[in-house]
């Protein structure tokens, strides 16, 4: 644990976050992106969901991965295990907070249910061993990941409640005029490229 | 053999997937970069769905129905694995310009709906074509996006260069066929002259390129939904069913099987003569983020 390394955990924070947005410049997580965006407020739900799933999961993925298919030589199951330990783990998220945390569970519990098999948390665990990160780097790779898509998805939804009332041409209306808005939003984070 | 065919030609045109569905929009968006990355990603997804429709098929009798989806995520992603592998092998160079998105196969919306809608019910024959249907159609659709997204922003056509494309394809192609309609003498001027045209008109060209980035795929998709749109609203006008045409799936992938996308393809020979609701259908996307926030503020 010296300084670079803790330098290269940033560097990765930044990146994964900001400059390589999840949605805005890989595109995954695009269905939750485009259908739960309508308000702020069940935006915030949403992205707060997907960063407690995918921080968890690229925990179990990258331990897994790490102390029971490396040793197996069966790294080559890597989707059909992740797959299927995203969704256990997802189901057993829910009744955990359900029984144990009852706050948590209302805060986050309808969204739960929504990311099972979202593209983007099977992309991050996959991410995650196809780069070669360590756990602890792949960790914080999955909650830089996440919170770049929470920042999306509430952008997203604060323009779209300030454009409800505008005069949009008709054929525009609905999904296309959210698809030009995350546009323009995806030129703005390649603003971002100059950080790294 | 006739559902076969129908099942084919379903795939193609009338229930495209990515044209008219609008599913899958991930790879959609993210492996359209080039005509070539498209056709790729566009045959992997065949492969893997018409297979996967195979074997669902066959087993629909075996699996519990209360476990199925786990079952078909299983299947699905066994195969994948074995797609993923044999490109890896054959063709490296295109596995490694596809990426992850060749895992991401396994959570690709157009295989658990088509298992769920189609080949869970049907017998394996049909199943069979239903995925080879859809797979060609996402394929077309894949091939013809990327064209139109390599041809303004990167001023190629499968990686064939302008002048190339200008100055040799098109005009020979054209010259067979003013060849055959009339004599070669007209043939060859009019050949000349759209050389000298495309020569003069395109030499100074510079590509859009922010069309082969991120941003350039959202306006594609934007605009392609705005066209769907738009076609939809003249159907309802002339009283047409247009409630096949969707615009994106609900907010997640998997479940957008019994939910937004395909639920109403499980009998899609029942005519509805009438839209009743006409607007209603592009909101249907966000039904289930509202009704959540209903509840919670209850």
């Amino acid at each position: 644990m010296n300084g670079s390394y803790i330098l290269n955990l940033i560097v990765i924070a930044i990146t994964s976050s900001l400059v390589s947005n999840v949605v805005l410049s890989q595109f995954l997580g695009l269905c939750p992106f485009l259908g739960v965006s309508k308000k702020v407020k069940t935006a915030s739900g949403m992205g707060a969901a997907v960063i407690f799933v995918i921080t968890l999961s690229s925990l179990v993925a990258g331990v897994i991965y790490k102390f029971i298919l490396t040793p197996l030589h069966a790294t080559y199951l890597k989707t059909i295990v992740f797959i299927l330990i995203i969704a256990a783990l997802v189901q057993f998220v829910e009744l955990f907070l359900k029984k144990f945390v009852k706050p948590l569970y209302e805060a986050l519990g309808v969204y739960l249910p929504l990311i099972t098999t979202n593209c983007a948390v099977l992309g991050v665990a996959i991410n995650n061993v196809n780069y070669g990160y360590d756990i602890l780097t792949g960790v914080v790779n999955g909650f830089a990941t996440s919170v770049g898509f929470a920042l999306a998805i509430i952008i997203l939804a604060g323009i779209r409640e300030k454009m409800e009332y505008n005069d949009i041409p008709k054929p525009f209306r609905g999904m296309p005029i959210v698809l030009v808005t995350a546009g323009l939003m995806a030129i703005a984070f390649c603003g971002f490229a100059g950080l790294i | 053999m006739k559902t076969c065919l129908e099942r084919l030609y379903n795939g193609l045109i009338k229930e495209n997937p990515t044209f008219v569905l609008t599913l899958g929009m991930c790879p959609t968006l993210a492996v359209t970069t080039s005509a070539f990355n498209g056709l790729g990603m566009g045959l992997s997804t065949m492969v893997v769905l018409a297979l996967s429709n195979l074997l669902i098929s066959a087993l629909r009798k075996v699996i519990p129905d209360k476990v199925r989806i786990p079952a078909y995520i299983v299947i699905v992603a066994s195969l994948v694995t074995v797609v993923g592998l044999l490109m890896e092998a054959y063709v490296p160079g295109l596995y490694a310009s596809l990426g992850i998105y060749i895992d991401l196969i396994v959570v690709n919306c157009i295989i658990l709906g088509r298992a769920e809608a189609y080949a869970s019910k049907n017998k394996m024959l049909p199943s069979l074509f239903d995925g080879i249907g859809m797979g060609l159609g996402f394929t077309v659709a894949l091939t013809l996006i990327g064209m139109v997204r390599e041809f303004f922003g990167n001023a190629s056509i499968f990686g064939f260069t302008g002048p190339e494309v200008y100055g040799t394809t098109i005009p020979v192609l054209l010259v067979e066929i003013v060849n055959k309609i009339f004599n070669p003498d007209s043939a060859s001027a009019f050949v000349r002259g759209l050389n000298s045209f495309f020569a003069g008109e395109f030499s100074s060209y510079s590509p859009i390129g922010i069309l082969i980035m991120a941003p350039g795929a959202f306006f594609v998709l934007a605009i392609l939904t705005a066209i769907q749109n738009a076609i939809k609203m003249k159907g309802e006008a002339k009283g047409k069913d247009m409630s096949k045409i969707q615009s994106g799936c609900s907010s997640d992938c998997l479940n957008c099987s019994d939910s937004g996308c395909s639920h109403r393809l499980i009998q899609p020979d029942k005519v509805v003569k009438k839209a009743k609701e006409p607007v209603k259908e592009v909101k249907e996307a966000e039904t289930v983020a509202t009704e959540e926030a209903g509840k919670e503020e209850k």
